[in-house]
């Protein structure tokens, strides 16, 4: 039965934090658990997830959780799941959920290192596209053209001006027997892909954009429909890695007017319309290269 | 009884075999890498039964080592010199959320300039990492203390992780014999229980959670609690072991030939066995020298040292290791103990073995003339300083 609204467990394991509104990451962890059960032990590295989760004695995570160094996440998620293993633990789920500063820059080295392993975990990784924890600084998937509070727009510097990593290529690269990109957006998808995840019998890696109304300066009421549009007009895409093979979940005829989706956020406000060309320049290269490599 | 012929390394391999820890997580660093390897053979063979995480840094040898023991199961790696700095985030998360981690450290010397000898300026660099700190002297004693290691961090009301020290290539790799214990008493000694504060699949648990300032006080004095209970249970630990295995070394320190001691020479790690010589025959020669050797650095044995030296004319501290622009830790600690116990005998720093320089009988001979003839004046020398090439003094 393909899990949606309908067939998703009632049971709240992650409920009664200080997130922000309209909070994509917290929507993510939510959804995750839900999919994943009461017996996962959730990893959360010092980003905005765990400051709003672990601050004693208010403890709204309902699962096992732990808070790893920043830069060992997955490390630690090796360790969880070698000492269960040992202890002779079953029917159990070890999950950790990164930023996207968490797994592209301080967080790749240990991920890199427990997908050698192999160890049989889920790496979630929500991109909100900065560092939004210590207050919207770039990162190494924050996009193209993105006003932050150290890539400033100005005269000398015109926002953060390097390309997203490729990050699910990255992590597609070692060979991983499971990855995925996924939007909340489109919840249906991410709920397909979390299943995946958590049936997959080796390491696992999702990356999930999940918008922040406060860091990209959005109305807290617009996290589904902004993550939506983001996947409409090109900026994000739908795919899965499996068997070795990469595969696109959506292939849009057309997208939506890159320009309304940009034009709606605080973040992009200094872009002027070559900015957006050139945008649109490097969406339509992605796309044109991932049609070519990726759909059969 | 079996008696074998091991060096250091292999003595600790041997010894963490029979601790049997259900995870094993290390980066392989010289002079440690020996122990690293026989335990990779020991899973390979199947002497022992461990999960053995190939990881890609020591940050994560120390992240993998804390998930597991936050899982409740006994955990092991070992490091030395960069390798531990690159782990000095990991050691406060493991001190902070009380897991009962053992691990190895091979004292090596710090880059810049890069050397792989040995000094002790790793470990006792990291005295504020809220690890408790063991030094051995010999194979036997680095077999035996490991043991004892998972003894005292495991106690129920200490719950801290053990760094036991081996100073690297002097101990790790000089070869000695050693008197094996057996696997039984050890179990019998060690007997694994899950531990109380792990994460728990049917009741789940948060741990190494953020605590505001409205509790973090509160975290840290129990903290601090802890550390000062683990100088009684490192004393029992040693105790206990004696009784079982017929060895033991004094617990936190050993004094050697201090009872009339006029001076007496503080050492750390394996130059306590050149200077034990130098002792013998200063004695045998009528001289009343004595030594005191620090076996645990962290807890401090402020009462036990203040009691051992209290009627001594002068006490040397010989120590691998020197904060710059002051004096070496353990003197520093070791006067601040003294004024805290209001023990007021001259004391004097010895700096030396830096880099894996050899500390020879003669050094400390000279260091024993200085205390004994009242001549020691400098509050701070480095022993063996080459003034040929000396161009700052």
């Amino acid at each position: 039965m393909a899990l949606n609204a309908k067939t998703l467990p009632n049971e709240e394991l992650f409920y009664g934090h200080k997130a922000c509104g309209g909070c994509g990451g917290a929507l993510a962890i939510r959804l995750a658990l839900k999919v994943l059960g009461k017996r996962s032990i959730a990893v959360i590295p010092p980003n905005c997830m765990s400051t709003v989760a672990f601050i004693y004695p208010h403890m709204p995570l309902f699962v096992n959780g732990i808070i790893p160094p920043f830069a060992a996440t997955a490390a630690v998620m090796s360790g969880v799941l070698a000492g269960a293993r040992a202890l002779g633990e079953e029917d159990f789920h070890v999950v950790g959920f990164a930023g996207d500063g968490g797994t592209s820059d301080i967080g790749l080295q240990s991920l890199s290192g427990s997908i050698d392993r192999n160890d049989k975990q889920i790496f979630l990784c929500y991109d909100n596209e900065a560092y939004m924890n210590t207050g919207i600084q770039k990162s190494g998937l924050t996009p193209y053209g993105t006003k932050t509070t150290n890539s400033p727009a100005g005269k000398n510097i015109h926002g953060s001006t390097s390309p997203k990593k490729r990050i699910f290529e990255i992590v597609a690269a070692h060979g991983i027997p499971y990855a995925a990109t996924a939007n909340v957006g489109y919840p249906e998808d991410f709920l397909m892909k979390l299943e995946k995840a958590k049936n997959c019998d080796g390491p696992s890696f999702i990356h999930v954009m999940a918008p922040c109304p406060t860091g990209w300066q959005t109305p807290s009421d617009s996290l589904i429909d902004i993550g939506k549009e983001a996947v409409d007009c090109g900026l994000w895409y739908l795919a899965e890695y499996e068997n070795g093979e990469f595969k696109l979940n959506k292939n849009p005829k057309e997208f939506t007017p890159l320009k309304d989706y940009i034009r709606k956020q605080g973040r992009f406000s200094h872009l002027d319309d070559d900015d957006l060309k050139h945008i649109e320049e490097e969406r339509d290269a992605t796309w044109a290269r991932i049609r070519r490599d990726w759909v059969k | 009884m079996e008696k074998l012929f091991v060096s250091g390394d292999e003595a600790v391999a041997l010894a963490v075999r029979q601790a049997k820890p259900h995870v094993i997580a290390a980066y392989p660093i010289t002079p440690q890498t020996i122990v690293v390897e026989r335990l990779a053979d020991y899973v390979e063979d199947g002497s022992l039964n461990s999960e053995y995480l190939y990881v890609e840094s020591e940050h994560s040898a120390m992240s993998a080592v804390i998930g597991s023991a936050a899982m409740g199961a006994r955990s092991f790696t070992a490091t030395s010199s960069q390798g531990l700095l690159y782990m000095v985030e990991g050691l406060h998360y493991a001190s902070g959320s009380r897991f009962p981690i053992v691990m190895m450290n091979a004292n090596r010397s710090l880059a810049a300039p890069w050397n792989i000898y040995g000094d002790q300026r790793d470990s006792l660099s990291q005295l504020e990492s809220g690890w408790i700190q063991l030094y051995v002297e010999n194979v036997q004693e680095a077999f035996d203390t490991t043991i004892q290691a998972y003894k005292i961090a495991e106690n129920a009301d200490v719950m801290l992780p053990v760094m036991v020290n081996l100073d690297g290539f002097v101990l790790t790799h000089t070869y000695e014999p050693l008197i094996m214990t057996d696997q039984e008493t050890v179990d019998k000694y060690i007997p694994f229980a899950r531990y109380s504060n792990a994460m728990n699949l049917d009741d789940p648990v948060n741990t190494c959670i953020t605590a505001g300032p409205t509790y973090n006080t509160e975290f840290r004095w129990q903290q601090q609690l802890a550390t000062l209970k683990a100088a009684e249970v490192v004393d029992s630990a040693d105790k206990e072991f004696g009784e079982l295995f017929g060895r033991s070394y004094g617990g936190m320190v050993e004094a050697y030939r201090c009872d009339d001691a006029e001076v007496i020479l503080v050492t750390i790690g394996s130059v306590t066995g050149t200077a034990r010589v130098v002792c013998d025959a200063y004695r045998a020669a009528g001289k009343k020298v004595g030594l005191l050797k620090l076996r645990c650095a962290r807890p401090f044995p402020t009462e036990k040292i203040a009691a051992i030296v209290k009627n001594a004319k002068a006490v040397g501290v010989l120590e691998r290791d020197i904060s710059f622009g002051f004096e070496g830790a353990v003197f520093s600690d070791l006067n601040s103990a003294l004024k805290q116990q209001n023990v007021n005998v001259p004391t004097y720093n010895y700096v030396g073995g830096l880099g894996g320089r050899s500390i020879s009988k003669e050094n400390i001979a000279e260091i024993f003339d200085a205390l004994l003839s009242g001549k020691a004046e400098k509050p701070l020398e480095f022993i063996n300083l080459r003034r040929d090439i000396n161009y700052g003094a």
